[in-house]
């Protein structure tokens, strides 16, 4: 489908982004038009639009288009990371509602941000071209840099924006700078043809090139959370509003693994070797400094920043097995990933009160039997994130370590096993005083707010379903896959 | 491959496994204010499915070989996982035990466990839908999802309703177990792809993954983490520390299925999986597990008779035990892996009885120190009989249980290494020493303590707690051989798997040969037919290696 004037344009193949982004600006409108008290409103027409982005990119499944020239990509991976962010973002929503009223927070920007946020993943998700990938993380991490700091009279959240925007700025230049270099070596920053030079011809100034891999790796090893670039994350997991945090440790580091999939396998695909070591590297380093360092913590959503700075570790696994088998598995694991953490999110948000309880982990002492439903899921959450069966945790561990050993990295297999025997302590740590330990003073009853109910119900089953029955979940990672190598 | 047996329109295996799950849900329903309605209902459905589970040893053909009862669902088709169960005469004799003690458990906890009494019935139902299904899975991930789901029930049975250090003590064993068993996944991947390169096929299923053609450092390795996995659950020698802690710190109930069920959850991972699957490397490595087996005999026995708390007595006492089933194992003839697999009966329904005996006591006195007691013997005469009975058992008295286990167990390690056997044997003489003496320090003599003159004698409850273990093990005693022949087909399985795998794959190199021209020479016992009830399906697996 060609546009007027010639232009390589299909506006079809990016309805889902062009709705979130619409209705980000709409919903700026919406805001300065309804009364104070009732601003809380816009996040029901967020959802909607959520909602219908979804039920749109549905109906994308399975369809295949380049266009932009050659920037944007509509194929099964796609799709399917688009559903999976727009299904993130949608738990976030449901679970902010709560938490802003509770914590006194006006809304105002907020969900547009999010909005935003959420068009910033999805052209990632979509873009085949360093530009395209450049133009994604800024529009998501800019969004990111204002959440992380929304709520402006805690200190705590002013310096977790701050942190996070200098070193994220930081990074972003290192991305830049990287794909400066990859384009004076190779002449081009489409992926496609990126490739093409790499494998074809003998010319390529190579220590140009391997400099800018090197750099654009480190752009989004800071992206995703990987060691040694995961300093910033505790401090802003902590400081940020609890359903950022939820937010940041799912979709956008999902998103910035599916850039991270996109750039390396099809663009860097044919010098798969000359990065592969550094990436294993990587990934023991990140797993291992992950979850050693989350035994140490007391607070618990530093435990969890933690937790996902290994579980970062777990899905470059996937990437260093390489091929579909190795996409697939961290495409999976990444569903569950998002499933299970937005989970033990929902629980927190469900649980601290204004700074004063539910942040320190002995203030979830003897919830398991106070609260049995709560603490029947937050451990079903932590058995998933430990991975122990029968959970999604589980089957994409399986998955990914099974790629791995089917790759020959059976050594950094045996490395991600022991990292989740590891993990097993302080997960079950959260159980240990839930169930083990007295509560410390009489807890109060607690009424969970049907939004959040939606969510804890939308993460449990998204935690079961794909540990009991799996198979189509598999399938779906694979034909994203499959679309990739075609 | 015989049909399968239904009841109530639902296959036996999977009505086995799920029905306590379903027990789970009922408990959970019943408001907390009535323990009584928890306590019964746990208790019936218990009952039910071990009455249920007896046809898996009335109507299992003993001498045929190969699996019964079998189930094969497809699970997850695009990894060639599949809901597969099925069992022989060795995971049949174990699955009935698993009912058998854990209705006992059940009947026992109705005084001890006073506190969260719905999660606590809740978890021990769940934990008998685990165990059940560890032992009828013949799926590899199948069997690793029910293998890691004992875990979360046992941790919390250890870590809620145990003694003082029962974090620390839960703690450290769902550690230790998950460390080893995390290894074991690498390695059903390693050989699940394996078998993928030389067939071309993606499969869990363990009776074609038997016939994976492994290079001889893969079959050490691989075996290394299968067994290390299992050695800590038995637990051999290296791996037993958690066992003390874990026994002592857990409920009565606890004790009983753990040592009862869990700890065979090991031996028979090592029967089931790590010999058949390795059995070069078993062979190779069989010195050594002989060497650990004989170690754990002594030292557990040695560690047990100087132990002041008699619950620690008792959980070393396994050690000990295990150890000789380990090494009737792995004398790997007739007579050392049916002695293994019955002394696993044995020692379950042995140190299970121990347990609840000790338990019997705490209840009374809420100690456990062996020189807090003295003359109990004419303070509570039905429990010094029961009791009694039941250390005799435990030491190998012959006429009761434990003889038939350890002898077998003798005479196959003594066909082997004969001096290794002959100081093994001494660990028998050793347990009648440390259970005899502590039965004297706590029965016999004067009353030296006078609180535990106003003791009262057992409870109808506790009678009929006692009384059927009491009844199986005068029967497994006495009369063994219709349980023996329920295992002659397995056993004979085993045993011939062990002797020719080893010929077809000793040296990978002239892996191939060797199989087609002298596939049919090695060892007498390889004349068992059909060794594989997969049957035709594994026929292509072997021819297509190549």
């Amino acid at each position: 489908m060609k546009m007027p004037f010639g232009i390589d344009a299909p506006l079809g193949m990016i309805e889902p982004l062009i709705i979130v982004s619409v209705l980000g600006i709409l919903l700026l409108l919406v805001d300065l038009l309804l009364p104070h008290g009732k601003k809380h409103h816009t996040a029901w027409l967020a959802l909607a639009g959520i909602v219908y982005a979804m039920i749109r990119t549905y109906s994308q499944l399975g369809q295949f288009q380049v266009g932009y020239s050659g920037m944007v990509v509509l194929d099964s991976l796609s799709t399917v990371l688009n559903l999976l962010f727009l299904a993130s973002t949608g738990v976030v929503i449901l679970l902010s509602m709560p938490f802003l009223k509770k914590e006194d927070v006006e809304p105002s920007e907020y969900y547009a941000l999010l909005l935003f946020a959420t068009a910033g993943m999805m052209i990632l998700g979509s873009g085949l071209d360093l530009i395209t990938l450049f133009l994604g993380i800024e529009v998501l991490s800019i969004s990111l840099y204002i959440l992380a700091g929304y709520r402006r009279d805690s200190d705590a959240s002013n310096e977790a924006a701050m942190k996070y925007f200098l070193l994220g700025a930081f990074a972003s230049s290192v991305l830049l700078y990287g794909i400066a270099l990859v384009y004076g070596a190779t002449g081009t920053t489409s992926l496609v043809r990126i490739a093409e030079t790499v494998s074809g011809s003998a010319t390529m100034p190579e220590g140009l090139m391997f400099a800018g891999v090197a750099l654009i790796l480190v752009g989004l090893a800071f992206k995703v959370a990987a060691a040694p670039f995961h300093m910033w994350t505790p401090d802003v997991y902590e400081g940020a509003p609890t359903p950022i945090t939820a937010f940041l440790s799912a979709g956008p580091k999902a998103a910035a693994f599916a850039a991270l999939i996109r750039t390396f396998f099809i663009g860097f695909g044919p010098i798969q070797a000359e990065w592969n070591t550094i990436l294993a590297v990587i990934a023991a380093l990140t797993m291992t400094i992950g979850n050693i360092a989350a035994i140490a913590q007391t607070r618990v959503k530093r435990m969890l920043a933690y937790s996902s700075i290994a579980h970062s570790g777990y899905v470059l696994i996937g990437i260093v097995a390489g091929g579909a088998a190795g996409g697939a598995a961290a495409v999976f694991y990444l569903f569950a990933y998002v499933a299970m953490n937005l989970g033990a999110f929902a629980v927190i948000v469900l649980l601290e009160h204004k700074g004063e309880r539910g942040e320190e982990l002995r203030d979830y002492a003897g919830i398991g039997f106070r609260y049995p439903v709560i603490g029947a899921l937050l451990s079903l959450f932590m058995i998933s994130l430990s991975g122990i069966p029968p959970t999604a945790g589980f089957m994409g561990k399986l998955y990914l370590f099974g790629a791995a050993v089917q790759s020959g990295h059976v050594l950094l297999a045996v490395i991600g096993v022991l990292n989740s025997a590891i993990s097993v302590f302080y997960y079950l740590r959260l159980m240990v005083l839930m169930y083990m330990r007295e509560e410390q003073e009489t807890l109060p009853a607690i009424r969970v707010p049907l939004t959040l109910a939606i969510c804890l119900l939308v993460a449990a089953v998204a935690t079961l379903w794909p540990g009991l029955w799996p198979s189509a979940w598999i399938g779906a990672a694979r034909e994203g896959m499959r679309a990739l190598f075609s | 491959m015989s049909g399968t047996l239904t009841i109530l329109g639902m296959p036996i295996l999977s009505l086995l496994i799920f029905l306590p799950l379903v027990g789970t849900a009922l408990v959970l329903m019943i408001p907390s204010s009535k323990p009584g309605a928890v306590r019964g209902t746990a208790f019936l459905v218990s009952v039910l499915t071990f009455v249920l589970s007896i046809p898996l040893i009335t109507m299992l053909d003993g001498a045929r070989s190969g699996m019964q009862f079998v189930e094969r669902k497809e699970w997850v088709p695009n990894l060639g996982i599949s809901y597969f169960l099925g069992v022989d005469g060795i995971s049949a004799l174990l699955i009935v035990m698993t009912t058998f003690l854990s209705a006992i458990a059940i009947l026992s906890s109705f005084g001890a466990i006073t506190n969260r009494v719905k999660t606590y019935y809740a978890t021990l139902l769940a934990l008998e839908t685990g165990m059940i299904g560890v032992f009828a899975a013949l799926d590899l991930v199948l069997f690793y999802v029910f293998w890691e789901a004992v875990l979360i029930p046992m941790y919390l049975i250890i870590g809620v309703w145990g003694g003082p250090r029962r974090v620390y003590a839960a703690v450290k064993f769902i550690l230790y177990t998950v460390a080893g068993s995390l290894l074991m996944l690498v390695a059903i991947l390693y050989l699940y792809f394996s078998f993928h390169a030389a067939t071309g096929e993606f499969t869990f299923d363990l009776l074609r993954l038997y016939n994976t053609p492994l290079s001889h450092p893969a079959q050490l390795w691989l075996f290394g983490a299968f067994a290390l996995a299992f050695a800590i659950k038995v637990p051999m020698f290296p791996f037993h520390t958690w066992l003390p802690d874990a026994h002592v710190e857990a409920p009565t109930a606890g004790s009983v299925i753990l040592a009862g069920v869990l700890l065979k959850m090991g031996t028979y991972g090592f029967v089931r999986f790590a010999m058949p699957l390795f059995p070069d490397a078993a062979h190779e490595l069989a010195p050594l597990m002989i060497l650990l087996a004989v170690i754990g005999i002594i030292y557990g026995a040695l560690v047990a008779m100087v132990q002041p708390d008699m619950k620690k007595l008792v959980a070393y006492s396994s050690v000990s035990h295990l150890g000789f089933v380990m090494l009737g194992l792995f004398a790997m003839n007739t007579q050392g892996l049916q002695g293994g697999v019955i002394q696993m009966i044995n020692h379950g329904l042995s140190t299970g009885a121990l347990f609840l005996a000790v338990g019997i006591i705490y209840e009374r006195r809420h100690t456990r120190e062996i020189s807090e007691f003295g003359g109990i013997a004419e303070i509570l005469p039905w429990f010094a009989a029961f009791f009694l009975i039941i250390c005799l058992s435990s030491l190998g008295l012959p006429g009761l249980n434990g003889f038939i286990g350890e002898f077998l167990i003798l005479l196959g390690a003594f066909r082997v290494h004969p001096k290794v056997a002959a100081i093994a044997a001494t660990g028998v003489i050793l347990a009648a020493v440390y259970l005899l003496w502590m039965y004297q320090r706590v029965m016999f003599g004067p009353v030296t303590n006078e609180k535990n003159r106003g003791l009262r004698d057992l409870s109808p409850r506790e009678f009929w707690t006692l009384a059927p273990v009491l009844l199986m093990i005068l029967w497994l005693g006495v009369y063994p051989n219709p349980f023996l022949r329920k295992l002659d087909g397995s056993v004979a399985d085993l045993v011939a798997r062990m002797g020719r795998t080893m010929a077809q794959v000793d040296k990978p190199g002239q892996a191939l040969p060797a199989s087609a021209a002298g596939g049919a020479e090695p060892a007498a016992d390889a004349a068992v037919p059909a060794v594989d009830a997969a049957g035709p399906a594994a026929v292509p697996a072997e021819g297509g290696s190549r």
